[in-house]
């Protein structure tokens, strides 16, 4: 059985290279939709980062969408902000362009950036998957390193109450100084609109 | 009297299959159970939701699969991951506005960490994905296919064993 899962696994979209956690975190400059640039070095302060892909059309995304301003608004004060990019190629996702980021970055009064990812560079650095994807960055002495990859929860249709919250687990983790317990998850998602595919 | 009702219940039963497929609900388990009978048939398993824009997409295709192949020999089973609460109001609504042939079902499991990896542990659960499946022979893709990649990956599998 083993064999044979190796086996299906060696041919599933070979090019799609997610980081996994303790790799670096490349770091990006992107366009916010406040026209202004941003990267890791625009938060000094910060001690480490919630990096969340995720886009205006999926139904997934949105579900959780109000689930990433709380984030924000919880952890931003901590040192661990939300920055948040659209992944999906405008030509294939029209819903995603630029100027419909701003309307909902705007519409929806988000707290933190929403950045467009010019030629997916970082939506392929990072081998975002997935809306919403998530991958939660610690400042370590030796650079920006990923410690957690994956959903927010456990809980997309917000039906249990004794949901697993992973990002804000990790992070609580990271403010002990500790690894986080759970270091990866998967979910169901709107693929990426990627070029070429 | 009764041979009567019968043969009309019967026809009402003729038309409802000739209309398109009615959803029904199915645990990983009864999927597996399902793939055990059939080991000479290619099973082309097509996990999609009604929110899922490429996914909708390509359905056509997988409908035209099943059309063209579907003789026993291949097999197209569309497995929707929606939310289970939206199954009447979103699932069985969106088989019949389409008229969808292929057997469609609503993964009944709730546990995306475990049922992700027992599909495929290769699956980042982001959609379209789909399973092929002849015997022993199994490869899954995630992302979307065309008419003639579709036929591709079928024509390989019936190949190989």
């Amino acid at each position: 059985m083993l064999i044979l899962f190796a086996f299906a696994g060696g041919f599933a979209n070979a090019q799609i290279n997610t980081l996994a956690p303790g790799a670096a975190a490349p770091e990006f400059k992107l366009k916010n939709v406040d026209n202004k640039e941003v990267s890791f070095n625009s938060f000094p302060q910060a001690k480490g980062f919630i990096v969340v892909f995720t886009c205006n059309t999926c139904p997934v995304a949105k579900a959780y969408e109000q689930r990433v301003i709380d984030l924000n608004e919880k952890f931003a004060p901590l040192g661990y902000p939300v920055i948040a990019i659209n992944p999906n190629d405008p030509d294939l996702s029209e819903g995603d362009s630029f100027e419909k980021m701003k309307e909902r970055a705007h519409s929806k009064k988000y707290a933190f950036p929403y950045l467009y990812d010019e030629g997916q560079w970082a939506t392929n650095k990072y081998g975002a998957r997935s809306t919403p994807h998530i991958f939660v960055v610690g400042k370590t002495t030796s650079g920006y390193v990923i410690q957690y990859t994956g959903a927010i929860d456990n809980d997309p249709e917000m039906e249990n109450p004794q949901k697993t919250k992973y990002v804000e687990a990790a992070i609580t983790a990271l403010q002990n100084n500790a690894r986080p317990a759970v270091t990866s998850t998967k979910a169901i998602g709107c693929g990426v609109r990627r070029k070429s595919s | 009297m009764k041979k009567l009702l019968l043969c009309i219940l019967s026809l009402f039963f003729v038309k409802a299959i000739a209309l398109g497929q009615r959803p029904g609900l199915l645990t990983l388990d009864q999927l597996n159970a399902r793939l055990k009978k059939g080991k000479d048939t290619v099973f082309v398993i097509n996990f999609w939701a009604t929110w899922c824009g490429p996914c909708v997409k390509e359905l056509p295709d997988f409908e035209r699969l099943n059309k063209e192949y579907g003789d026993g020999r291949v097999k197209v089973l569309l497995i929707s991951v929606d939310f289970i609460s939206t199954f009447r109001t979103a699932v069985v609504p969106f088989v019949k506005k389409n008229k969808l042939k292929s057997e469609v079902f609503l993964l009944n499991e709730k546990d995306q960490q475990s049922y992700i990896d027992k599909i495929d542990p290769s699956w980042s659960g982001s959609l379209p994905a789909t399973l092929f499946i002849k015997g022993e022979n199994r490869k899954f893709k995630e992302g979307e296919f065309t008419y003639p990649s579709l036929l591709k990956e079928v024509q390989t599998i019936k190949t190989k064993s």
